[in-house]
């Protein structure tokens, strides 16, 4: 029996059999009719990679779980040495205010600028905002479906998903053809955090499926860092829960790259030059302005010379807008 | 008896020549026009026989027979009615048979004989130059209008006096002055608008450029209003522009009597519920729409996401070739429509997004489904795409802002500048390559990044395109929230 046929069969119909006698049954004679070779050809075919579990090349991180999958199934560029690098599942709520889309990508893009590997779920919001940044910076990202690993879910993030396969890999424990499930996500959430050295939640509601990543991480007894959150907004209980349960907070990507144990680089990208108008801008935006108009009220310049700044810090990677509002 | 009067019917924007030949025989009692008449035109009966006897002439008892040729023609409206009464006054010996050539007439009569105008009398006046006529007689409404295709108006009030000047008793009325200015209403001005800089320096670049340009914003920040503003700092249209844009909106009716040559950018702001046909055009006997209507003006779209999808699509036409081509059965005609667009729209369904006091409680579906309204490709017809947040309250208190007329000074003075086409300098180029690299920017977002970098320097009264110039421009792609 391989760990191969076990997956298959784990995610056939036969699995769900009711009686005990039955699917022992089905297992066997599934197993008797499986035929390893055609079935690793077909995945190849599809442009899809296998590794068992017993396979050296597994990650060894996933496989020190408790429950590890009997493998995973690959689509992307990256070799499997990315399973080795240091690691970093950022999750969180699908529906996320723009300032937690906008943390989740510029710490990812730190993160990845730092040569970490960023890991999430490809799902919306968070999720898709931590692929993004990293991709931004360089970097290489793994995105865990939920699903079966021909399938892009949401169908909003297909090109998203195309992208992460460029550079990245697109992981799941499900053959082609299955379908997402409700009941799919939490154990998808498990391999998330077992990939990874630590789990930082940046935006969840009180009860977020970011909130079961942790926890599995927490069991798993790798580190959960936590994006503190307004009070007030329903949006950042779950991970301001986490915080009061003893999560370090992380402030800037410095706080997770410690927690990991990596020198975070040391050498400050060059800021615009003093007297530039980016540079006036910049201080506008840290004095509170957050419209062009305000920027321009604050600066002295005309809107039209306050968007062109804008748009040079934008490109830098210094300043990111949304909804018309700009924020460092 | 027979005699002949001239008028023209509407194909479309195009005036036909059409014939009305009245015979008035001895018979039994009987009166019918043939010639493939409307129901409208068909009661010119009524009309006709009613005006006749107000205007104290003489009903020819007899049996009449009205044609209106050319026979396979569609005749629509009560603008034959002048012209069928006109021949069967002649036909009846009442005028001089043979004085009705050289005239082409146009108007519909009252049940007391009085004169009304009809639409498109402009067009008729045309119609009747090109085809030999030396004069037009309409409702005295209609003068002004008629004078302006340069042909001589005999505009009468009522059919008396048509008779009248047929008969050769007194001189034809004299003709209203032709004027050429324009009466059309002043549009509402800039200074209106307190605070919103970025948004008056926005609709300064969409004038100055004619680029299409979409508002996003929460509720209630102005972007109606900055849109209405946009007629009063385009330049005014100049002599055959007005001329066309006149003939449209006399077709449409929509014109003011007596208001002359429309000199003012045309602005259409239709509904949103609004059809198909009424935004492009349509009908058997194909009428214009409000796309035309805003030919050389302005078309705004209001709340556009709320639009009909079809109604979104079918612009995509206009947009790209500044023509709509409308078949049907009975023929296709093409009414011009290049028009300026500007679309107003929320950043979310719920109209929080871009408000930091209110923020959106919007569910990421719902949100895909609000951009999705919107195709990509209509998105990419808007050169400018601005996302406007909610200002704070003191920014409305400053000074008062500048007047239409200092900004349309600017906006002659970069159109001139335009025509020149500078040249995109290294600087820019280089920034325009680095954010195409950086930024999710298409091989069609470059293209009009330059052309509104080019209408920036214009107005900057630049040499070249520099990069502050590129800058700029960039920051008025479209952002990441209306994107997919």
């Amino acid at each position: 029996m391989s760990e191969l046929a076990l997956a298959m069969f784990a995610a056939s119909r036969d699995m769900h059999a009711t009686d005990r006698e039955s699917r022992t049954a089905r297992f066997a004679a599934f197993v008797a009719s499986f035929d390893d070779a055609a079935e690793l050809r077909r995945l190849a075919e599809g442009g899809y990679s296998w590794i068992g579990r017993s396979e050296a090349a597994f990650p060894a991180r996933l496989k020190a779980i408790h429950d590890p999958p009997p493998g995973i199934f690959l689509r992307g560029a990256a070799p499997d040495e990315i399973f080795v690098r240091p690691a970093v599942a950022v999750v969180g709520a699908r529906a996320c205010s723009d300032y937690g889309a906008h943390v989740a990508r510029s710490l990812s893009r730190e993160l990845a600028a730092a040569g970490v590997v960023v890991i999430s779920g490809l799902a919306r919001g968070i999720d898709g905002w931590a692929h993004r940044g990293c991709l931004e910076a360089g970097g290489e990202t793994v995105a865990v479906l939920g699903c079966g690993i021909d399938r892009d879910y949401p169908r909003a993030h297909a090109a998203l998903a195309r992208e992460i396969g460029e550079r990245g890999l697109l992981v799941a424990e499900y053959p082609p053809g299955v379908a997402p499930a409700p009941w799919r996500f939490p154990a998808r959430n498990r391999i998330v955090a077992g990939l990874a050295l630590a789990t930082v939640v940046v935006e969840a509601r009180e009860r977020s499926g970011a909130l079961i990543t942790a926890d599995l991480a927490l069991e798993e007894g790798r580190e959960v860092l936590a994006v503190p959150g307004e009070i007030t907004s329903a949006l950042s209980q779950g991970a301001n829960a986490l915080l009061r349960l003893g999560a370090t907070p992380v402030t800037c990507a410095a706080d997770v790259l410690e927690a990991i144990g990596i020198e975070p680089p040391t050498s400050e990208p060059q800021g615009p030059a003093a007297g530039s108008a980016a540079a006036i801008v910049l201080a506008g935006i840290e004095a509170g302005a957050s419209t062009v108009d305000q920027i321009a009220r604050a600066t002295g310049l005309t809107p039209g010379e306050a968007a062109g700044a804008l748009v040079e810090l934008e490109l830098d990677g210094r300043v990111e807008v949304r909804a018309g509002i700009y924020r460092r | 008896m027979i005699a002949r009067a001239v008028t023209h019917a509407l194909v479309g924007l195009e005036p036909r020549r059409v014939e009305v030949e009245a015979h008035v025989e001895l018979g039994a009692p009987k009166f019918a026009i043939v010639g493939l008449a409307d129901r409208a035109c068909q009661e010119a009966k009524e009309r006709v026989r009613s005006g006749i006897e107000s205007a104290e002439l003489d009903w020819p008892g007899n049996r009449i027979i009205v044609n209106l040729a050319p026979a396979d023609l569609r005749k629509e409206g009560p603008g034959f009615d002048l012209p069928i009464a006109l021949a069967l006054i002649a036909a009846s010996g009442q005028i001089p048979i043979g004085c009705l050539a050289g005239h082409s007439a146009v108007g519909e009569l009252a049940l007391d004989g009085r004169l009304r105008p009809v639409p498109g009398s402009l067009v008729a006046a045309e119609g009747a130059r090109r085809n030999g006529s030396h004069r037009l007689v309409c409702a005295a409404e209609s003068g002004p209008e008629v004078a302006l295709a340069g042909i001589e108006p005999i505009p009468v009030r009522h059919l008396s006096e048509a008779v009248a000047y047929f008969r050769g008793h007194g001189d034809p009325p004299a003709p209203a002055a032709a004027s050429s200015a324009d009466r059309s209403p002043v549009p509402p001005d800039l200074a209106d608008v307190r605070g919103q800089e970025r948004a008056r320096r926005v609709l300064e670049i969409a004038a100055a450029g004619g680029h299409n340009l979409l508002l996003a914003g929460p509720p209630g920040i102005g972007k109606t209003m900055l849109a209405r503003r946009l007629p009063g700092i385009l330049p005014t249209l100049d002599d055959s522009a007005a001329l066309e844009v006149t003939r449209i909106h006399s077709i449409a009716g929509v014109l003011d009597p007596g208001a002359g040559l429309i000199r003012t950018p045309p602005f259409r702001a239709p509904h949103h519920t609004a059809s198909a046909a009424a935004i492009v055009g349509g009908g058997s006997n194909p009428r214009p729409g409000e796309a035309t209507l805003a030919h050389r003006g302005v078309l705004l779209l209001d709340e556009m996401p709320e639009f009909a999808r079809n109604v979104l699509e079918a612009l995509r036409q206009p947009l790209e070739d500044g023509v709509i081509a409308i078949a049907r059965v009975g023929g296709r005609c093409t009414f011009p429509a290049k028009f300026q667009l500007v679309g107003t729209m929320n950043l979310c369904p719920c109209g929080g997004r871009g408000d930091a006091a209110a923020g959106c409680s919007c569910s990421p579906q719902a949100l895909d489904r609000y951009r999705d309204r919107l195709s990509r490709a209509l998105l990419d017809r808007f050169d400018l795409v601005v996302a406007l947040p909610r200002p704070r309250a003191a920014e409305l208190a400053g000074a008062p802002s500048e007047g239409s007329p200092a900004v349309r000074d600017r906006v002659l003075i970069a159109r001139t500048a335009i025509v020149m086409r500078s040249k995109m300098s290294p600087e820019g180029e280089e920034l325009l390559g680095r954010a195409v690299e950086r930024l999710p920017l298409s091989g069609r977002g470059r293209a009009k990044v330059a052309r509104v970098s080019r209408t920036i320097a214009a107005l900057a009264g630049a040499q070249s395109i520099a990069a502050e110039h590129v800058a700029e421009a960039l920051s008025y792609r479209s952002p990441a929230e209306l994107g997919r």
